[in-house]
């Protein structure tokens, strides 16, 4: 008796210690739930752009793939936007610093599924693809060139293709080969010469060489990796357990469990397209910035947002409507980038500053305190064999660049 | 005969010591392993499964009862509208009242991602608020403060993604 009560309660002890665990997968009902929310079976379709009436337009496209290419949106007759954006390579360039006419002051960031965030750049200082396009087109050590060079190039190159999407080029025979609200006071004082008639109508071809060249830029997607092809196992039932080693799901165990790095790096692009100070350290020569409190303010009165003249949302503009600013939190955060692909994504951090996965996953280990503002990181206090699963996890991620279209009865 | 009695007994003994350990273990794990999963670094402990949910929900000192419902599901990562209706302890509706809106993650000690505000008010008690986003699941906390006819209250629901 009283020892099948003893073995009554030793049974209802394991089934309490082991709530939902499934014995078959290894994983409790929640955590099932997250890891499909993390799959890519769980992206939703693509987002409709109501800034940019071209968005899904496959002419429009087209044009901006053209675009993207065209070294001659440059100063120089060098730089396109896939010289740092190279499709071979997730549409980044593999070194610290993105290197244009000049160099940049932070790492190129990829392409893929930012379609999907509402605050482009590092710092979040562009709230659409196509205003982001436009902010190296006419940075110093980018594209290097002016608003009304870039004009005359779609008049010289691509007038039809321009002109079926937008309508007619306006008179361009009294701009002059160089000019734009620029650094370079030669075009400034070129572009200030001009009417503010003759600057809108430049404005506005620049601003549709931007929709042109987001149209294509919004239909570059992952595709399925080994973690997809895990959790799609876990959810068919198929034989999941071959799919990944036992570190790896050990490194995925860790990722959603005791590292905390579905915190930020959540949902089935992992990220939560916010903006985190997580005490990376400013490279070595350059200035500390303050991150989002400045890409926070710079969006508000950027010339191309959502509530500017050139975006096509009517005003309608719920992400800066609610968008946090000025707030302390803000001090030296940087956006979460996507971990799909991470493990061919060397260097990491905005500037470049870590060299391996190694080193990343040592200063989230280690949690140093931040060169400004507060970091949001507490020690995690993990073995070495456990970083070294979390990399084989993150190796996991790695799949194609896949092409994603926008939803039907959107196309025309 | 005697000493086997003792020996029997102080065994059944024993075996109860152990039966009785095994089940304060047990009780106590039942009562605290799911907890558990929920205790982090900041030491807050999540409520009971009751206290969540869109309402009606009784506000701190009890001068309302207010309800949400998001014009869709509410799902991490997207940006939503919500809809509140407010009452008072006796049912009525409660119109003209200023609310704000705060909240965040208590176990990751977060706030909102965004700035979520009231952006229309409708007859009977009804307030929409928009630019609401929760950017990972997990429980979140979304407090309104209220300012209307039945004084200054907050209410706190407590919601998971």
């Amino acid at each position: 008796m009283t020892r099948r009560i003893f073995a009554t309660l030793l049974v209802t002890l394991s089934v309490t210690i082991t709530p939902a665990a499934s014995g078959r997968t290894g994983w409790t009902a929640d955590q099932l739930s997250e890891l499909r929310s993390m799959s890519l079976r769980a992206l939703g379709p693509l987002p409709a752009d109501p800034t940019n009436r071209v968005a899904d337009e496959a002419g429009a496209a087209e044009l901006g793939r053209r675009l993207f290419f065209d070294t001659r949106l440059s100063s120089n007759g060098q730089v396109a936007c896939s010289t740092c954006h190279q499709p071979d390579r997730d549409f980044q360039d593999a070194i610290a610093l993105g290197r244009g006419v000049g160099t940049a002051a932070r790492r190129t960031m990829p392409i893929a599924a930012t379609a999907r965030s509402p605050f482009l750049f590092w710092d979040g200082r562009k709230d659409s693809l196509w205003a982001q396009a436009l902010g190296p087109l006419e940075s110093p050590v980018e594209h290097g060139g002016t608003r009304a060079q870039y004009v005359h190039v779609v008049a010289d190159y691509y007038a039809g293709d321009y002109e079926r999407l937008f309508g007619l080029l306006p008179d361009l025979s009294r701009v002059p080969q160089s000019g734009g609200p620029v650094a370079n006071p030669d075009a400034a004082s070129a572009w200030y010469l001009l009417s503010a008639a003759q600057r809108d109508d430049v404005t506005r071809v620049f601003v549709n060489i931007g929709k042109a060249i987001a149209a294509f830029e919004r239909r570059i997607g992952f595709g399925p990796s080994r973690f997809d092809r895990y959790v799609s196992a876990l959810t068919e039932g198929g034989p999941a357990d071959a799919l990944l080693t036992a570190d790896e799901i050990a490194g995925l165990r860790l990722f959603i469990g005791k590292a905390n790095c579905s915190r930020c790096h959540n949902g089935p692009v992992f990220t939560n397209n916010e903006f985190h100070n997580t005490g990376v350290p400013s490279r070595p020569g350059q200035p500390l910035d303050d991150g989002r409190v400045t890409g926070a303010a710079a969006v508000l009165r950027d010339e191309f947002n959502c509530r500017s003249q050139w975006s096509d949302a009517n005003g309608r503009c719920v992400e800066l409507d609610f968008m946090v600013s000025g707030d302390h939190a803000l001090q030296r955060a940087y956006k979460v980038p996507s971990l799909r692909n991470v493990a061919r994504r060397a260097p990491y951090m905005h500037a470049g500053q870590f060299a391996t996965l190694a080193e990343v996953l040592d200063h989230y280990n280690r949690a140093p305190i931040a060169p400004m503002g507060h970091s949001e990181l507490q020690p995690l206090r993990l073995e070495s064999s456990e970083l070294g699963q979390l990399e084989a996890f993150l190796q996991t991620l790695t799949g194609s660049i896949a092409s994603e279209q926008p939803a039907p009865g959107r196309t025309r | 005969m005697n000493t086997n009695q003792d020996k029997e007994t102080s065994s059944v003994r024993g075996r109860a010591a152990a039966l009785v350990a095994v089940a304060v273990v047990a009780v106590t794990v039942a009562a605290w392993g799911p907890g558990m999963m929920t205790l982090h670094a900041a030491g807050v402990k999540r409520p009971p499964a009751t206290e969540f949910g869109l309402g009606p929900r009784v506000s701190a000192n009890g001068r309302y009862v207010a309800t949400l419902e998001p014009a869709v599901p509410l799902r991490p990562r997207q940006m939503q509208t919500v809809r509140v209706t407010l009452r008072d302890a006796e049912g009525q509706a409660i119109d003209h009242a200023q609310i704000t809106i705060d909240g965040g993650m208590p176990e990751h000690g977060h706030g909102l991602p965004t700035r979520p505000r009231v952006t229309g008010t409708l007859d009977n008690g009804i307030y929409e608020i928009e630019g609401v986003r929760f950017n990972m699941g997990g429980w979140w906390e979304f407090k309104l403060a209220i300012d209307g006819s039945r004084g200054i209250d907050t209410v706190t629901f407590n919601l998971a993604l």
